[in-house]
């Protein structure tokens, strides 16, 4: 059997490939692809200790993560559709109205 | 069978959830199949009612034993009650205040009601829940409805662009919120959260790393709802490009919904594993209102102003949880009211200047308004005076019993800093203060039009100048009410 530690070990680089994702890079689709990918991390560590702890509960939280980062898709897409509406560009860049 | 005859039962535990999304559903079908009163007419007129009804439906609930619903999944206390109330209240100035201002950005719409009382419910159920599952599904149900509500007036370029700013870093936080809930529940093996708090009570965690760690990432998460410094960067962009009256809703419902999860998740749970976290909660709480204030010092856009000014507050809050307490607890529930009152009082006036007098929300804009509109100027400088603190007003006795919570637990200088704080913040309250009381030349006066709808304002103002004004006189009710909420 695989240790637990090699899920949380991979679960840990791919919530940090996310968070590179989220920081360095500057159109909002490919950000918000990132985020998804944190979701996911998050969901394989739900699995991973489900499985070592013999609970079912985790697994029970995938399900609602996975309709949720549905439905944040949905109305992330529709913002950035906006924004292109009005910038004609999905970078990150553009916007830059608000400032401090 | 006899289950679902028990989950019958048990929907009575959460009745104001299930008001308001039938309101909201019923605004969403009478919109679908016909105009129904398009422009929002009676969209805002069935939120009032659903949110009234659901507020008056608390009363039923009162009289309830504290009592586990569903399988343990919501709960219905003294604590949950408390805040429910205050956000229900929210909701209604909220929907008063925007009945105007959003028929002038151009959204008055029905979906902006919908949206509002989902959002509504979504908190409702985040302070309800106790178990982790539901704190995460209310945190994403509120979320996303207050993600398109900061963007509804979508023919402005700067709305959509807060939209997508909040967007993004809400789900970013939310993330880290859920991957910290992985570790919680990898060190327990459990989501529920009264089976946590007996876990860690009892000493029986085996990977006190694991709780630690998933503490941490949760406490990321809810800072940044909450607004706490370093996780405030979006605050003072997303409320400036936000609709007025959901920069207001905002500023409460958010900030309100998220501590009451704060609470419930490190106030009698976490906060027991290590003692360092008062020590990161103190530099918190410090930085928090420092920031807030000296920010807002430099600031010319009254609603950028009072952006700043909600952080500073979060962090005046921040004073009661490094003080631990049940008094301080008690504290925090009672300034959340205090702060509701207050700043949606304050938004109020920002929305009577911005829409009804067709002003922006500068500090020039404020200019003579004292001598223009003498009453709604009294009431503006009544909130400027609760949010500065200063005393018949609730905002004094609402820090006085968060400050004076951390006094007996024995942090002085925390509240040395809080209380120079406060002195700093004197100067940007008083300075609009001094402007509203400017003459101002008569040239530039935007003449005042015959206004349609205001009275609706006016409500809510009343609403927001009365609740300020009783908790500062005659608070004795309702702070014990709040303190006999905390002593679970």
């Amino acid at each position: 059997m695989i240790p637990l530690n090699y899920y949380l070990i991979l679960s840990g680089i791919l919530f940090t490939i996310g968070i590179i994702g989220v920081l360095y890079r500057r159109n909002t689709l490919i950000i918000f692809m990132s985020i998804e990918l944190m979701l996911n991390s998050a969901n394989l560590t739900f699995v991973a200790f489900s499985r070592f702890l013999g609970n079912l509960d985790g697994q029970i939280f995938v399900f609602f993560v996975m309709v949720v980062a549905a439905a944040e898709v949905v109305v992330g897409l529709a913002i950035i559709v906006n924004l292109y509406r009005h910038h004609k560009s999905i970078s990150a860049d553009r916007a830059n109205l608000l400032k401090w | 069978m006899i289950l679902g005859i028990q989950y019958i039962k048990d929907s009575v535990g959460f009745l104001p959830f299930l008001i308001l999304l039938a309101s909201g559903l019923i605004i969403l079908m009478g919109s679908a199949v016909s105009g129904f009163g398009d422009k929002g007419r009676y969209g805002s007129g069935v939120a009032l009612i659903g949110s009234v009804l659901a507020l008056l439906s608390l009363y039923v609930l009162y009289g309830l034993k504290r009592n586990v619903l569903f399988n343990g999944m919501l709960i219905i206390d003294k604590f949950s009650i408390f805040l429910v109330a205050t956000l229900l209240i929210a909701t209604i100035v909220v929907i008063l205040i925007s009945r105007n201002a959003i028929a002038k950005e151009g959204a008055e719409i029905n979906e902006y009601y919908v949206l509002l009382l989902f959002s509504s419910a979504g908190m409702i159920l985040m302070v309800q829940s106790i178990n982790l599952i539901m704190v995460f599904l209310a945190l994403e149900i509120f979320s996303l409805a207050v993600y398109v509500l900061v963007g509804i007036t979508k023919q402005k370029k700067i709305s959509t662009e807060a939209s997508l700013k909040y967007l993004l870093l809400g789900a970013f936080s939310a993330a880290f919120f859920l991957y910290g809930l992985t570790y919680i529940y990898g060190a327990t093996g459990t989501l529920d959260l009264q089976k946590i708090t007996n876990l860690v009570a009892a000493g029986e965690i085996t990977n006190r790393f694991y709780l630690l760690f998933g503490g941490t990432l949760v406490l990321f998460g809810l800072a940044f709802k909450i607004a706490i410094v370093p996780f405030h960067m979006w605050t003072p962009d997303v409320y400036e490009g936000a609709p007025t009256p959901i920069t207001a809703y905002m500023a409460v419902g958010v900030k309100a919904a998220a501590l009451a999860v704060f609470l419930r998740i490190f106030g009698h749970t976490l906060l027991k594993i290590s003692i360092n976290w008062h020590t990161l909660f103190w530099v918190l709480a410090v930085i928090t209102m420092s920031v807030g204030n000296i920010c807002a010092l430099r600031q010319d856009s009254v609603k950028r102003m009072l952006a700043y000014s909600s952080i500073a507050h979060a962090g005046y809050i921040f004073v009661a949880v490094v003080a631990g307490s049940n008094y301080g607890y008690g504290g925090i529930l009672f300034y959340l009211l205090v702060y509701t009152f207050m700043n949606l009082g304050a938004f109020g006036v920002v929305i009577y200047v911005e829409n009804l007098l067709g002003l922006k929300d500068d500090y020039d804009s404020f200019k003579g308004f004292g001598f223009r509109k003498p009453i709604i100027g009294l009431c503006m400088v009544i909130f400027l005076c609760s949010l500065m603190g200063l005393p018949p007003t609730g905002g004094f006795i609402a820090k006085f019993v968060v400050f004076s919570s951390a006094v007996k637990a024995g942090y002085i200088w925390l509240v040395v800093i809080a209380v120079i704080n406060s002195a700093i913040a004197a100067y940007y309250y008083l300075r609009l203060i001094i402007t509203i009381y400017t003459r101002a030349e008569e040239t530039n006066t935007v003449e005042d039009r015959p206004i349609e709808g205001s009275i609706y304002n006016s409500i809510g103002l009343i609403i927001s100048l009365i609740g300020t004004l009783i908790l500062g006189i005659i608070p004795y009710g309702v702070l014990q009410l709040a303190m006999r909420a905390v002593s679970l």
